[in-house]
């Protein structure tokens, strides 16, 4: 229990266990993680709110992430000033969307924010396809999943496609 | 349009009396955002500017200080000027956000009011636009008149109301919140204004007369959500095997983890059930019934002494543990037990429905939950490059292995679809495969049906070995050794046979399922025909049994009476009694063999198969001629679909053995248990992933379907035997009775008063339960007709879906410019990220600064907090990623609105506050 206090207030946890889909167990574990990519540079004591931000560098190599195709995207859509530092704060929102209580709605705008198109197919295959096949499977998936009709992908044909893909979820979250 | 978003920012954080620099950010926002926004990013600032007159106004009722949002007069009226301005410029982006804030439910009045609110201020005259601005104008004008004065008491009753309202909507957006795409930063903020709104409001709503009542419900429902949430961390803490579950999930991805996830829910069942058996069947009986040796049934049969010890025949469940509280037989009929005067007979039937009833209901419950999550899975076909693309990656591997098998096996599929594409309809000859097809079905079919035969030749077989004395081991095992057999070999079989078949792997794969279901089912019903083949022969020699232990009971007490020098008769010893056969303990035991022999074959070829295996391909491969991990043996794979039906038929045995043997269940704990860590070091230690990668996803429904499908086969048999056979004259805690169910009747006539037994007797008239049968019936095919229907409707609406589309098409196609998709896609693509995150980086660093030294104080906490989604929040969290397609707006004319529909269906919407998707609805809003 004194290992809680000093980390975070009582009010930090239950405002982070109402603003994520995390128990204060995780919580602290994800603390735990955190500061261990850089213990000199991350505080133990947060219950002042320090700022603190790890470069993307430390983040993507954890293991959860390391071999993940797109964590450059991932954490850079996390990131509060979109060069893919995580404080603490933006890091636990990464895991509460990725995590598996998350809606699939809320999923959805996250993933959303994630992919592109021809840098996913890209990734995906680890550019094994040729130009031609990847004009038509991007063609293809535009075919597919463009309900309006208007040639882009928007986030409503996205929302549409991903809620009926049956292994959305199952995939898009990591335990940490 | 940005100078206008600062103009009304500045003015506001003045009001609140503070400075801030950094809301030159915001400029670069779209008016769109600002719009949709408002609302929450509104509410930190009233905070912050509470928190500043908080000083002032001590004195003051709470109530009124969220409202009033007076000031100096004379501060005013400099204001109100450059508020003019402001107003001036901004009006039609008011009206648009106003607009757009009514389609958005919970946040929309609170906005309405305070824009009614701005504008009254500004314009300084009551305007009546509607109910909630009215309110709002007497609440104004009353907190202002008031401010001075100390008399709050005027609140009327609907202003109480619309407070109270007003604060289940924060109460509504607190327990939502975590589902909001927002930054953590606004998320907190927001969390932490709406917390002390409530917290105030609450306050204020519960003083007075009348109000208790209020007070009291609302600490009431405060202590139960913490409640609520000290539970839930309790049990994600009691959850085991999380680590370890990651850890397989990083190396072979989430359909090898979701076996071990759905083996850690097995053990769940298992063990509530172990705990219904233990604790109201077994432990009672231990601690309460008649000792051991004190009648028949709880004694080893003199014979059988000798040897009761012996290792091997306590292996074959015979011996002690056959006369021991782990079967039927050693139960006795009394009504009541120990002082308690529990109801043993009662218990041990009640008990025995409920296991069924349980698992039924965790079945039902968590498949029905599935289908909630999976919502439609009918168009397969519609969506096969989108779905590949976006939802192959798992993003629980972890491993690079893994990794590299998963690129290469999704760079495969999407080469399939490919080639699927570009050639659908391969020309093959159609009749060799047919042909093939029909000869693979035939082969298996008598693959089956040779086991079958099997199985039940040797259980005769074992029937008459077991009369025999002097069997050796193998006979005695025959049955178990057997069927282990045949599950190890034929799956195996089928699979090479289904290679002639060639199918698409999905399709196969459940075919193959398909297959190793039947020869479970058909193995473990052959297994049970026998089974009640030699119930029947012990049921007919039970009859023989009971006069023979009837004459001779007789016989010994006329002896004795006979012999009347001793004073006493010599009472017969309970081991010497004759008795039946006990069928009910032969069933028993004939379960826990075959679940013990079972563990011990799935563990031997854990061990043999994969461990061994991966030791000789990995040690001799120095020494080999080939390539071994490579090429032939190499390492094996981990057979989801196998261990997953092993899992599900060792349940079904589970279930209907556990009537018979009330210890059966804690074995099967046991082995889940152990299962655990065993397959968990075994899959790590010795097995590669997989190349073809499973779809984990909807197979989880599957499985929790075939286990229903167990469930109800293995609810049969027993069902059949306590209502159709009579149970055993002189073992378990039916004997004497007719049948086993009559315990409820005797419980009813006995422990009730009689209109119990009364009701009861009407209840279980033909009368009543045939129209109620009727009745269900009725309503199954009333909810099957209406589910038809709308799925007959959600197909027609597709289709005219698909007609639009096609439509919209066309009309692309005619206007014809050169392919402009791709051309748009080109555009997009290029990566411009740099270039736009970098300024509002460098703005963010600006603001984020004097936030952070703020006093460590409780005010200042919150001053510095409400204040960085403004400022600093807001510089990256609504930027899109410029590669996503929606950065421009689709050509207004181009929309056609479906019949019904106010705006069209492919417009963007939702809550996502993209400037990408918000832009167009605000143009559109605005005509």
């Amino acid at each position: 229990m004194g290992n809680k206090q000093t980390i975070f207030t009582d009010e930090q946890l239950d405002a982070y266990q109402d603003c994520t889909f995390f128990t204060r167990k995780e919580i602290l574990r994800l603390h735990g993680r955190y500061y261990e990519m850089a213990p000199n540079v991350v505080p133990m004591d947060y219950t002042r709110d320090p700022d603190v931000k790890l470069p993307m560098q430390l983040i993507i190599n954890m293991p959860e992430l390391k071999e993940n195709p797109f964590r450059e995207r991932i954490v850079e859509s996390f990131s509060e000033d979109g060069e893919g530092s995580l404080s603490f704060n933006d890091f636990v929102d990464m895991f509460s969307v990725l995590s598996e209580m998350a809606p699939r709605e809320l999923k959805a705008i996250y993933a959303f924010k994630i992919y592109d198109l021809e840098k996913t197919l890209n990734k995906l295959t680890r550019e094994e396809l040729t130009a031609e096949e990847i004009t038509l499977v991007c063609e293809k998936v535009i075919e597919e999943a463009d309900m309006d009709g208007d040639g882009k992908l928007g986030f409503a044909d996205f929302e549409n496609m991903i809620s009926k893909a049956p292994d959305f979820l199952s995939t898009f979250h990591i335990r940490i | 349009m940005g100078k206008k978003k600062k103009c009304a920012l500045q003015v506001i954080m003045e009001d609140a009396g503070i400075e801030i620099d950094g809301q030159v950010e915001s400029d670069t926002e779209s008016e769109e955002d600002e719009v949709k926004d408002k609302a929450p990013k509104k509410q930190p600032l009233r905070e912050t500017g509470r928190a500043s007159r908080l000083e002032k106004e001590k004195q003051e009722k709470d109530k009124e200080e969220d409202k009033s949002k007076e000031e100096d007069s004379c501060s005013q009226q400099n204001r109100t000027s450059r508020r003019k301005n402001c107003q001036n410029k901004n009006g039609d982006g008011k009206k648009a956000g106003e607009e757009g804030s009514r389609q958005r439910g919970k946040k929309a009045p609170t906005k309405d009011q305070r824009e009614s609110e701005n504008k009254e201020r500004k314009t300084n005259k009551k305007e009546k636009e509607g109910e909630n601005k009215q309110k709002k104008d007497r609440k104004n004008s009353t907190s202002s008149a008031s401010s001075d004065s100390s008399g709050e008491e005027s609140l009327s009753e609907e202003e109480l109301a619309m407070l109270m309202e007003q604060v289940e909507q924060k109460k509504k957006l607190i327990s939502t919140m975590r589902s909001k795409p927002w930054r953590m930063v606004k998320k907190l903020s927001v969390l932490r204004e709406a917390q002390a709104f409530v917290e105030k409001f609450e306050g204020a709503l519960g003083k007075g007369k009348g109000k208790k009542l209020y007070a009291y419900k609302m600490i009431m429902a405060k202590k139960w959500v913490k409640f609520k949430r000290d539970f839930d961390n309790f049990k994600t803490q009691c959850i085991p095997w999380e680590m370890k579950i990651k850890e397989v999930e990083s190396h072979f991805g989430s359909s090898v983890a979701s076996y071990f996830i759905f083996l850690r829910w097995m053990y769940g069942v298992n063990l509530v059930l172990f705990g219904l058996i233990f604790g109201l069947v077994i432990i009672p009986e231990v601690l309460m019934g008649m000792p051991y040796g004190s009648m028949p049934r709880k004694t080893v049969p003199r014979a059988e002494q000798a040897t009761a010890m012996d290792f091997s025949v306590l292996w074959d469940f015979e011996g002690y543990i056959k006369y021991s509280a782990l079967f039927y037989g050693y139960y006795n009929n009394q009504r009541t037990i120990g002082w308690l005067k529990y109801r043993l007979p009662m218990a041990y039937f009640m008990v025995g429905i409920s296991v069924f009833g349980y698992s039924l209901m965790v079945v039902i419950r968590s498949m029905a939950r599935n289908a909630n999550q999976s919502t439609a899975d009918g168009d397969d076909d519609n969506f096969i490059f989108s779905w590949k693309m976006f939802t192959s990656w798992d993003y629980l591997i972890g491993n690079p292995e893994t990794a590299d098998n998963k690129f290469a096996s999704i760079t495969t599929s999407f080469k399939e679809s490919i080639v699927d594409e570009q050639e659908s309809n391969k020309d093959e000859n159609i009749h060799l495969r047919r042909f093939l097809r029909v000869l693979a079905n035939v082969l298996i079919i008598c693959c089956l049906c040779g086991s079958g035969y099997l199985i039940y030749f040797v259980v005769k077989r074992s029937q008459t070995f077991s009369k025999m004395q002097n069997v050796g081991w193998y006979e005695r095992n025959e049955v178990e050794i057997v069927m282990s057999l045949l599950g190890m070999f034929c799956p195996p079989l089928f699979e090479t046979i289904a290679a002639l078949e060639n199918y698409h792997p999905r399709i196969g794969l459940k075919w193959q399922l398909g297959r190793i279901f039947a020869l479970f089912l058909g193995n473990l019903y052959t297994f049970l025909l026998a089974l009640m083949d030699d119930v029947n022969e012990k049921l007919a020699e039970e009859d023989a049994v009971k006069n023979i232990t009837h004459w001779m009971l007789l016989g010994h007490h006329n002896s004795s009476a006979g012999n009347s020098s001793t004073a006493t008769p010599p009472p017969l010893d309970p081991a010497d009694v004759p008795r039946g056969p006990c069928w009910e303990t032969t069933v028993g035991i004939e379960f826990v063999r075959l679940t013990v022999s079972d563990i011990l074959v799935t563990y031997i070829t854990i061990l043999v198969g994969d461990f061994i295996r991966a030791c000789f391909v990995r040690f001799v491969n120095y020494c080999w001629c080939w390539d071994l991990e490579a090429g032939f043996p190499s390492y094996a794979e981990f057979d989801i679909s196998g261990n997953v039906l092993g899992l599900v038929f060792n349940q079904g045995m589970i279930w209907m053995g556990s009537f018979y043997a009330p210890g059966l269940v804690g074995i099967n704990v046991l082995r889940l248990l152990t299962s655990m860590y065993f397959q968990c070091w075994a899959v790590m230690s010795s097995n590669v992933p997989h190349e073809r990668v499973f779809k984990a996803s909807k197979s989880n429904n599957f499985y929790m379907g075939l286990l229903l499908l167990i469930l109800f086969l293995s609810l049969l048999p027993v069902a059949y035997t306590i209502m159709s056979l009579p149970p055993s004259f002189d073992c378990g805690p039916f004997s004497g009775k007719k049948r086993m169910y009559d315990v409820i009747q005797e419980t009813i006539e006995l422990d009730f008063p009689a209109f119990v037994a009364k009701i009861f007797s009407y209840v279980a008239n033909p009368g009543l339960i045939i129209p109620a049968i009727l009745l269900m019936v009725l309503a199954i095919y009333y909810l099957n007709a209406v589910s038809e229907a709308y799925q007959r409707a959600n197909a027609e609406l597709k289709k005219k879906m698909q007609m639009q589309r096609e439509e919209e098409k066309n009309k692309r196609n005619k206007a014809a410019t050169p392919n402009p998709m791709l051309q748009d896609l080109e555009d997009i693509l290029t990566p411009n990220t740099k270039s736009e995150s970098q300024p509002k980086q460098a703005e963010d660093k600006k603001t984020e600064s004097p936030t952070r030294i703020s006093p460590a104080g409780k005010q200042g906490n919150t001053t510095a907090l409400d204040r960085s989604p403004v400022t600093g929040g807001r510089g990256a969290a609504y930027t899109l990623p410029p590669h996503v397609f929606t950065t421009q707006p689709p050509p207004m004319g181009v929309w056609a609105p479906y019949p019904g529909q106010p705006r069209p269906r492919g417009h963007p919407l939702g809550p996502f506050p993209g400037r990408g998707r918000g832009r167009p609805r605000y143009s559109h809003a605005a005509r």
